[in-house]
Parts: C-alpha cells; sequence; structure tokens
C-alpha cells in the first residue's frame, strides 16, 4: 500500500486527500499544515475580512489522514524518499505531492514590507480582525477589488490604489474596466488609478504622484508567486511554478505538484476551480485510474456583491478579428456586454451588469455549446418569451389548462347563452381546476361583451 | 335497473386525493368535485373525466391464460388461480421462495398493499417484493426520515399552505400534475426551482432554471448564502437541530459564483430567492419529482430540507418542509409492508422488535419473516437471471413502460418462466402477462387512501363490479389457500383487513391504530399517528419536537455530484422526463379516456428552436432521441423558453415512444431511486419509412 505525504493543507491538498480516499486509497496519508490552523477555504477569507463568517467557519471538513499541523517541510531526500521538516520530523513517502501554494507579493516600498498596520490576505491570520479606520487597499485586480468592496460593505472607509488604467485591466477592455471603477465609486469605494505607492508612513500612504493618503490600515493585493522553494532544493524542474505535465508530475515521477505552486504547459493558474481539476486529476491517477488535467478554462467571475462581472477567455479572443463580436453598451445603466464568438461558440466575452446573461453565457463556454442564434436573447441571456394578454390570444390557445378549454370554447359558450364566469365554468369546466384561469375568462367575457354591444349598437 | 345513487368518494388518481361526488345516473356516471378541503370545488380534467374509466371498451373482464398457441385465452377463475399457484408452487420448488417475486403500485389501497405484502411474506415466503412508489417518492422518504425521524409527504394539511407568504417549489410542476393544489398557492409568492419554464413556472414569482442533475449544487448555494448573508435563524438551529457544522462544511465550498458555472442560475437570482424565504414571515420548502429522480435524489432533497432548516421552518407553525407525494396512495403505499425493506406501520424488516410485532400480528414466527429483499428496478433487473425470480406477480404497476430502462426491463419480463398481472385494463405489462386477473377499479370497491398529507381518506364504491372482476384483496385468498395458508390469514373484506392493518401498525411510526372506518365515516379528519379511539390524529407533526430520540432534527452533510451521465460527443444533450396535465403516470388509465388522450394523444419532445434547427428538426416532425440504452420518438414541439442543452420528454406513451427507452440504471445508493430526470442524449429526425 503505497504512502504518501502531502506538503501543504489548503484547499488543492485538502481535496486531493479527500478524492484520494473516495478513490478507495487506503493507505497512509500524511498532511503537513505550515499553518496553525485546520485546512480552510481561502476563497472565503474575504467573507471572514468582512466579518459575515468567523474563522471556524470557513474549516473544510475533517481529513481522513495524519494531518500535522505548524508543520513545515525543509527538505526533500529524493535518493531516499524523505520528506524532512522543521520539528524534526522525517516522512517517508512513496508518491509526494507539493501543494505548497503560494505567497503574496509585497511591493518593495519603503514602510511596506516591515509591517507596520500592513496585511495580505493569503492566511486566516491576515484576517483576524476587521481593519480599522481608513484602509488602503493595493493592487486593483480580482482580489483587491473584491477586498475593496467587501470592505466598504462593512462600512470601512476605502481607497482603492491601482498602477494600471482601470481595476482588472489584465482582465477587462476599457469600457468594462472604466464602468467598474464608477461602480466601484458607488459603492463606496475610492479609486486611485494609474498610481502606485511609494512609501508607507504611520497613518499614511504616500503615491507617486505625492498625494498623501491617510490609511489607518494597508492591505496589499499584489499578485502572489508560486512556493517553489521545496521544489528547487530538492532540484526538481521549476520556471515560474513547479513545472508538471498532464498527470500533474513534476520532474521526479514519484514527486507531484498541485494548486496554486503548479505550472502546466506554461501556467501558474491561481484558480481554485484549477486547483480542484489538478487534484482530481492526480488522486485518479494516484488510484489507478487514467486522470489527466488539459488545463481549465479561464472564467473570472468577481465575488464582489453588487458588481455582476465576467471575463472569460483571454483579452486577444475579444479583439480577435476573425471572431464575431456581439456588443451592447449601454452605459448610462451601467451594462456592458462584449461577445467574440468563432464557430458560434464563446472564444471570450466580457459582461458587465448582465447578471443573467453571465450565468448563460459561462455555462455555453464551458459547455463549448453553440449560442442562441437570436445574438440579443443572448446578451440579456433569456430566450425572450412574451405571453400574449388572453384577448389576442388564438382561437386554439388553451385557457383553463386544468380542463384545457381553448379560447374558442369558451367563446362558443358565450354565444350559447353563458354570461358569468359561474355560468362558463358549468358549460366548460373552465376554471374548476386551480382557478388560476378565473382573471383570464373574466377578461375574455368582458371583451365579448363590448364587442357584442358594439355590434348591436352598430346594427341599430 | 342499474342503482342510482351517490357516493362520496375520491378522484382515482394523483396523491391531492380530490373529493368528488359519484352519482349513478340513468345516463352513466356523472362525477362532481365537492368541497372537500384540498380541492374545495375544484377539479382537473384528469377527475371530471374519470368515470370514462369505468367503462372503457377493453376493460378486462375476464381471466386469461397464455396458451401453447402463444395467445390470452378467457378462462374462468379457478383454472387462472390453479395456474398462477401450480406455477408459483413448482417454480418455489425448484428454486426456492425468493425464485418469486412480487410488484406492487402507490395507486393500490392501504388494504391491498398491506395485504400484498403480508402474501408476500408468509404465502410465498419471499423477500422479493417492491413497488412502484420507489420510481416516485422514495428520495423524499430516505431524506426525511433521516432528517425528521418521520417521513409524511407533507407533515401538515394541504389548507395550511394558503396562509404563506413564499414557498419554494423545487422539481415540482403543481400547476399540471396536481392542479387543484394551485388554489392554496395564490396567496403565496412562488420561487420555483425547473430546468423548464412550466406551468407552474410561469405563475412563478421567480424562476430558477437549473441545468438538469445540478439542483444539489445549486441548493448549496442558497444554504451558503443563508449562511453568509446572515439569514439563517440560529436559535432555531441551536435548539431544534444536530448537524448543522458537518453541513455547512459541504456548503462552505459552494460559494454563489461558483454554484453559478455549474447550474446556470445568476448569482443575484440565488441571492433573492433566499432572501424572499427567509424574509417572509410564513414560508414553505416543498420539492417534488425533479428533486427526487436523481442517482443523487436522497442528498439533493437532504440539500432542500437543510436550508429549510438553516431557516427554521421545519416544525414551526406556519412553515415547513413537504414532499408532494405523486401516486393517488403514494403515502399509504409507503407504510405498510410492500417496500422490500419494510414491514407494516413503516416499520424496517431488519428491527427485530419490528419483525417480532408484526409476526405476533400473523400469528407467525418473527424467524419465519424473510429479511430485505431487492429495491424495484434491481428487482425487475434480476428477473429471469441466475439467483433472480423466475416469477412476478405485478399489482396495479405497469413497469413495461414507468421504470427506467424500458427496452432492457420489457426483455427481463418476458424471460420469467411466470407473469401474472392483476389490473383493470390491458396494460403494457398485463400485455406481456402469461395469466392476466381483471380485478375492480376505484368506484367498484370500498377501503382507504392516504393522501400527501398524512390524511387517511376512505374509497367508496358506487357500483357493482363487471360479473367476473375480483378484488386483489380476494386475488390474494384465493392464491393464498391454493398454496396451502389458512383462507382467515387473508380476509377479503377491507374493513377487516384494516382493522388488522390497524393492530399490525400500532407502535409504529405510521400509527394506524386509532383510525377507523367508522371515525371517517363520521366525516373526521384523521392523519396518522393516531395511536388510540380518542386520539384526534396528527395533522401537524414535529411542532413539539422532530421523531427522533432526542427531539431534534437532522441537517445531512451532503455535496454536489455530478449526474451518472453527462453530456458527450456522441450524446451532446440533457433530456430530462416529466408529466403532462391530461396524462397519468404510465397513461394505462388515461390514454383510454378519450378526452385526455384529445388533450395530450402522443409523446413529444420539447426542444429550443435552435437546438432543433441545428439537428434539422421542425416543429411538428417526428424525432428520433437516443441515448447510450436506446431510442425513443416523439413529436417535436418547439419551445423557446428551453435550455438549449436540454430537451424534456413526458413519460406517458408506450411502445417506441416510451420514455423510459432512453432513461438509464443508475440508481441512489440510499433510496435506490432511477435516474429519470437527466440522461445524456442525442436527437435526429426520425425517418419514416
Amino acid at each position: 500500500m503505497s504512502r504518501i505525504v502531502v506538503v501543504g493543507n489548503g484547499p488543492a491538498a485538502h481535496r486531493f486527500t479527500e478524492r484520494m480516499r473516495h478513490h478507495g486509497h487506503s493507505g497512509p496519508i500524511t498532511v503537513l499544515g505550515a499553518e496553525s490552523h485546520a485546512a480552510y477555504n481561502r476563497v472565503l477569507l474575504g467573507s471572514v475580512l468582512d466579518g459575515s463568517l468567523t474563522a471556524d467557519g470557513i474549516a473544510l471538513p475533517p481529513l481522513d489522514a495524519d494531518v500535522r499541523l505548524g508543520v513545515s517541510a525543509t527538505g526533500i531526500d529524493r535518493a531516499r524518499r524523505e520528506v524532512h521538516t522543521d520539528t524534526g520530523g522525517v516522512h517517508h513517502y512513496d508518491e509526494l505531492v507539493l501543494a505548497t501554494g503560494a505567497r503574496p507579493r509585497v511591493p518593495d516600498v519603503p514602510g511596506l514590507r516591515d509591517g507596520g498596520s500592513v496585511r495580505t490576505l493569503r492566511t486566516l491570520a491576515d484576517c483576524a480582525e476587521l481593519p480599522r479606520g481608513r484602509v488602503a487597499v493595493l493592487g486593483g485586480g480580482i482580489l483587491g477589488v473584491e477586498a475593496a468592496r467587501a470592505l466598504a460593505g462593512r462600512g470601512a472607509d476605502v481607497v482603492l490604489v491601482h498602477p494600471g488604467r482601470y481595476p482588472m485591466d489584465r482582465q477587462l477592455d476599457a469600457t468594462a474596466g472604466k464602468l467598474l471603477a464608477e461602480r466601484l465609486g458607488t459603492l463606496g469605494v475610492e479609486t486611485r488609478l494609474e498610481r502606485k505607492a511609494v512609501e508607507r508612513q504611520p497613518g499614511k500612504l504616500v503615491l507617486d504622484d505625492g498625494e498623501v493618503l491617510l490609511a489607518d490600515e494597508v492591505v496589499v493585493c499584489a499578485g502572489v508567486e508560486p512556493e517553489t522553494g521545496l521544489a528547487q532544493h530538492a532540484g526538481l524542474r521549476v520556471a515560474h511554478g513547479v513545472v508538471v505535465d498532464d498527470g500533474m508530475a513534476t520532474s521526479d515521477p514519484n514527486i507531484h505538484a498541485v494548486g496554486d505552486c503548479a505550472e502546466h504547459g506554461g501556467t501558474v493558474s491561481g484558480l481554485i476551480a484549477s486547483a480542484w481539476e489538478q487534484a482530481e486529476a492526480l488522486a485518479q491517477r494516484l488510484t489507478g485510474a487514467r486522470g489527466r488535467y488539459r488545463g481549465t478554462k479561464t472564467v473570472t467571475r468577481l465575488k464582489a456583491r453588487g458588481i455582476d462581472l465576467v471575463s472569460i477567455g483571454s483579452r486577444e479572443a475579444l479583439a480577435s478579428l476573425d471572431a464575431e463580436v456581439v456588443t451592447l453598451s449601454d452605459p448610462a445603466r451601467g451594462r456592458y456586454a462584449r461577445i467574440a464568438l468563432a464557430d458560434e461558440r464563446v472564444a471570450g466575452a466580457v459582461l458587465f451588469g448582465f447578471p443573467q446573461a453571465i450565468a448563460s453565457v459561462t455555462q455555453l463556454h464551458d459547455g463549448d455549446l453553440p449560442v442562441p442564434s437570436d445574438r440579443l436573447g443572448l446578451l440579456l441571456g433569456t430566450a425572450a418569451a412574451t405571453r400574449a394578454t388572453p384577448v389576442e390570444l388564438p382561437d386554439d390557445a388553451v385557457v383553463c389548462r386544468c380542463n384545457n378549454v381553448t379560447k374558442k370554447a369558451l367563446t362558443t359558450a358565450w354565444h350559447g347563452g353563458a354570461r358569468s364566469v359561474a355560468d362558463i365554468a358549468q358549460a366548460t369546466r373552465a376554471t374548476t381546476g386551480c382557478g388560476g384561469c378565473a382573471d383570464d375568462v373574466r377578461r375574455i367575457c368582458g371583451s365579448l361583451r363590448t364587442r357584442t354591444e358594439e355590434q348591436q349598437e352598430g346594427a341599430a | 335497473m342499474p342503482d342510482l345513487r351517490t357516493v362520496a368518494t375520491h378522484c382515482p388518481y394523483c396523491a391531492l386525493q380530490c373529493g368528488t361526488r359519484l352519482s349513478r345516473e340513468r345516463a352513466g356516471v356523472t362525477v362532481r368535485p365537492s368541497d372537500f378541503s384540498v380541492n374545495n370545488g375544484g377539479l382537473c380534467q384528469k377527475g371530471w373525466t374519470a368515470p370514462a374509466l369505468l367503462d372503457t371498451p377493453d376493460r378486462l373482464r375476464n381471466p386469461m391464460v397464455r396458451g401453447a398457441d402463444g395467445r390470452l385465452t378467457a378462462v374462468d377463475w379457478d383454472t387462472a388461480l390453479d395456474v398462477v399457484a401450480g406455477g408459483l408452487r413448482r417454480i418455489r420448488d425448484e428454486h426456492g421462495p425468493d425464485a418469486v417475486g412480487v410488484f406492487g403500485g402507490g395507486g393500490l389501497t392501504n388494504e391491498k398493499a398491506y395485504l400484498l405484502g403480508k402474501f408476500a411474506r408468509l404465502a410465498l415466503g419471499t423477500s422479493q417484493i417492491d413497488y412502484n412508489g420507489r420510481f416516485c417518492m422514495s428520495s423524499a422518504a430516505a431524506a426525511g426520515t433521516a432528517a425528521f425521524g418521520l417521513d409524511r409527504g407533507l407533515p401538515f394539511p394541504v389548507t395550511d399552505l394558503a396562509s404563506a407568504d413564499v414557498v419554494l417549489l423545487a422539481g415540482a410542476n403543481p400547476a399540471e400534475t396536481m392542479p387543484p393544489l394551485m388554489q392554496h398557492l395564490r396567496h403565496a409568492e412562488l420561487v420555483v426551482i425547473d430546468p423548464r419554464t412550466t406551468a407552474t413556472a410561469e405563475q412563478a414569482a421567480l424562476h430558477l432554471q437549473p441545468a438538469p442533475g445540478t439542483d444539489l449544487a445549486l441548493v448549496l448555494g442558497l444554504l451558503h448564502i443563508a449562511v453568509v448573508d446572515g439569514w439563517t435563524d440560529t436559535d432555531y438551529v441551536r435548539a431544534r437541530t444536530t448537524g448543522f457544522d458537518a453541513a455547512w462544511q459541504r456548503a462552505l465550498a459552494w460559494w454563489p459564483e461558483r454554484v453559478e458555472r455549474v447550474t446556470g442560475v445568476a448569482v443575484s437570482a440565488q441571492r433573492t430567492a433566499v432572501r424572499m424565504l427567509a424574509e417572509a414571515e410564513r414560508a414553505y420548502v416543498l420539492t417534488g419529482r425533479g428533486a427526487e429522480q436523481h442517482s443523487k435524489g436522497v442528498d439533493t432533497v437532504s440539500g432542500f430540507v437543510n436550508l429549510a432548516l438553516a431557516l427554521g421552518l421545519p416544525g414551526t407553525e406556519g412553515s415547513g418542509y413537504g414532499c408532494l407525494t405523486g401516486q393517488g396512495n403514494g403515502q399509504g403505499g409507503r407504510e405498510h409492508g410492500q417496500k422490500a425493506d419494510q414491514l407494516p406501520g413503516y416499520r424496517m424488516i431488519t428491527d427485530p422488535a419490528a419483525r417480532e410485532h408484526v409476526a405476533g400480528v400473523w400469528g407467525v414466527p418473527p424467524e419465519s419473516l424473510p429479511g430485505p429483499g431487492r429495491s424495484a428496478y434491481e428487482l425487475l433487473d434480476a428477473l429471469g437471471t441466475a439467483g433472480g425470480p423466475r416469477a412476478l406477480l405485478v399489482f396495479g404497476s405497469n413497469p413495461a413502460v414507468s421504470a427506467p430502462n424500458a427496452g432492457h426491463i420489457t426483455e427481463r419480463l418476458s424471460s420469467l418462466d411466470l407473469l401474472v398481472v392483476a389490473d383493470f385494463v390491458p396494460s403494457e405489462t398485463a400485455r406481456m402477462a402469461d395469466v392476466v386477473l381483471p380485478v375492480t377499479q376505484w368506484a367498484e370497491e370500498d377501503g382507504t387512501m392516504t393522501n400527501l398529507e398524512g390524511r387517511v381518506l376512505r374509497r367508496r364504491r358506487l357500483q357493482v363490479p363487471p360479473r367476473h372482476a375480483r378484488s386483489d384483496l380476494e386475488v390474494l385468498h384465493g392464491l393464498a389457500t391454493r398454496l396451502g395458508e389458512p383462507g382467515h390469514r387473508y380476509p377479503t373484506a377491507p374493513r377487516e383487513v384494516f382493522d388488522e392493518l390497524r393492530r399490525a401498525s400500532r407502535g409504529g411510526r405510521a400509527d394506524y391504530s386509532g383510525i377507523t372506518y367508522e371515525r371517517l365515516d363520521n366525516g373526521e379528519a384523521l392523519h396518522w399517528p393516531c395511536p388510540g379511539p380518542e386520539h384526534p390524529g396528527t395533522p401537524r407533526l414535529f411542532l413539539d419536537g422532530f421523531a427522533h430520540p432526542d427531539g431534534r432534527a437532522r441537517f445531512a452533510a451532503v455535496d454536489h455530484r455530478d449526474p451518472a451521465e453527462t453530456p458527450s460527443e456522441d450524446f451532446p444533450l440533457r433530456a430530462t422526463t416529466g408529466r403532462v396535465l391530461a396524462q397519468y403516470q404510465s397513461g394505462a388509465q388515461t390514454r383510454r379516456v378519450p378526452d385526455l388522450n384529445a388533450a395530450a394523444p402522443e409523446s413529444f419532445v420539447e426542444i429550443h428552436p435552435d437546438t432543433a434547427d441545428r439537428a434539422g428538426l421542425s416543429d411538428g416532425g417526428l424525432a428520433r432521441v437516443s441515448s447510450a440504452r436506446g431510442h425513443t420518438v416523439a413529436r417535436v414541439r418547439l419551445v423557446g423558453t428551453m435550455r438549449t442543452d436540454t430537451v424534456f420528454l413526458p413519460f406517458h406513451f408506450p411502445d417506441q415512444a416510451r420514455a423510459n427507452l432512453i432513461t438509464g440504471d443508475a440508481l441512489d445508493p440510499r433510496s435506490r431511486m432511477p435516474e429519470f430526470k437527466v440522461s445524456a442524449v442525442r436527437i435526429q429526425p426520425e425517418v419514416t419509412r
């Protein structure tokens, strides 16, 4: 029975371990977690930061494994297949899984790296208490936007500082970016675009144009770096991340990497969906199945209350000349959609302020499904169905579904002398099921009455 | 001169059991809706036209035995019963008691369901008995039992819904399946979860349209929102439940944006749904077949129960959780021992105390009772195989149409040494039988039914049955005595059977011991449990506590998983199956009613116009819908509100139009419910020659 050691105790490690058990691995699994907390759902850190969940509230289910908390791996002896730890432990492995994650990047700005009221958002410890007073968020990527929005939602005074021309400039085009900045403003997030911090002073943050922001707290959301030190020291192939193949194997076939530390096909994904897919592929592989990871479709869906925004595919796809591009711009209502279609499929999209279209276009993209022929329906995410009012219904339309009574049958009953809803019910059984069509029958009666009166007047 | 009279009884179809007054007049039998609480003067087209069933031209009028020429030939009752008993005896002697199987139905009266279970366990000595209710609400039954310690479809009267502010309907389409129920939902704002824009969804204040097979992800997301957005009733959760933390640890991975990607339901719509439910003073969560008929049906229903518990709804006056049971006696049918793992009174057959009690009532030693048998699909799947039954008795069911993977099941049925079907019309299954036994139907017999709210109702006889038809109770008596059982064990008078059922159910979860024909005939509204003659019955369960020893409801730690089949290159679409208003179940009855057949004459496939266009299909043409198991043929109906990745087929139609020719054999691990609601298919024009 092979012995598995997992370095790291984040969501990728957790999912991998669960799926190993699911796929029937009954041998020993040791999980080494550097944090003293049990595994938790990093995606929900924002909810801890803004106070809607407690630290315990994001704990992941207990694992059927030997989980060592507060233990860091310090080295790998590949010849002996051993992992050494900072507590002096030695763990023999048959298969080693690196799920070491990533560490936040902190810009080299005086006063920032030495800690004074500066935090990153990577671990539970970072979210221990809600930032007080005025908060500057450094970095307007997806994490920065989400953090800024969450803090503002909790009543904090937030300013978002971002070097790009607009927030999320790696995912969005200029139109969407501008709408996002405006929307953030209405939600109480100030922005400083095309600005960088140059110095952190007590209670202040100095920007490169000389502006001095009052900031009791600085939250740094400037991206992450894969944790590759262990792999590098062990002589594994490392580029930006630990390089893996489709089976998640590193350059050593008994060592694997998943999640934010892994680089597959030249990409370090950094998305939870990728980490989970990689964990699943590896678990299948290590239990004798044919798991294979082929990369994850890039769908960036902002998790920020009151902002409906998704970016699908690359910005290049959106700008491609070969694509059929469907665009709707409705700036007054804060709505914008740009969808690039190739062969009737969604190649790329940016959708802002179209909640239903975000849901349906994402599914069309994920399923590689052809899009609706009605492009307006595509943009709205609906198959616009209009319901005729009852008097406009064709004769063969069913008015009372419970008793399958058509408009024609009602009209016939009317002309046969049934002049009230009760008479019509007697004659046709309409309204005698759920009763939901009573209003429709009344309206049709009314219109027949009017028409009969008009005819009588006309005759007179 | 026919007897001119009127009786108060109930509609022969769905679990609502609308009250009717049947009159025998010179022109024939007429029906009027009564002011019975569930229908309050309403009836749907099925109910209005039900008398047509009584003189359907191809009514079975004589027992029939298949002769050497392969044809069914009319014989007298003694001959037919002798053939059956002789065959059963021979097969049992050669292959043991489990070589005989029994397949019951959720439309049988309580008395029939009870006596059928007793007959199987005593006269046949077989463990191999199950029924079509397994295909109906078994997932909700398992989830409800786990959560509340008791499964009663609605633990409150239907009329309570009338004062609800918000009702969430998950995979339920009562506007078509039980229209008079909608009267009680007129006041409430409806939140409807359904992949299709059904007649019910059209009336919704909010319609969530998830991809088929993803409703568990959706409800995990709703629970997630309830927690993160602070809508949970923490006092209730603390005081009245256990297991929240473990359930939350699963739901926490289902943040709304992830749920949106998996289900196709917009984040904003998810939030609105939870807010509507949470802000309502009175709110209900109701599930139907759409949530239940999956290989994860129990977990899906548990997900909805979790949501209801987090919001503090169950066991609270004016709020709650319930399952909309489908078949006429779907509730009673699951309580009296025709289920593979159960004895009367909703007792488990593996529970020694339950065995002792029931064996005592039956006058046999407990060890003589067989153990649990195969579930419905597994039973049908095993027919004619090594170790599987070689004879099957079918009562009140038409599995050739209603079972999943119908092509395979038909093959299994035809591999039997002996197939016996008791029915009143020549259903598709009856046509395959070696022996057909003509039995009485609703207006020709007395008995009790238990409707979706756990209320026991009297079915009353209006008229004498055709000359050669016998009641199922008489059939069981005739067979049992031929198999050497003492006749007194199988009474033929429904009232006598009911009195025995009362004793057998005493002390069980579904305790009927205090319910009598007299009390029912005096107009008492009696919901079980009713443990004594003075007990008023229990219209509302759980107000003082749930039926677990500690009185607390259980959250279930459930997680989403994909359906057994996901779309592939060969089968790129998802098919889901369901019902239409004018037909009922396998259609064996309603297809014989001219008005209903005119309203819904043939199978159809609902499909988005774009999807149809790409497949070369046009409105009104014939389509062939194929899955890995087979294909069915249906008329194309273009529906602009369909998801482009999904098609819908009703399952009521026979032969090549059977929707179940494409459904699969994946079962829920706990309820053994088949996955009717999602199959991977492709669709193409049907070329007629």
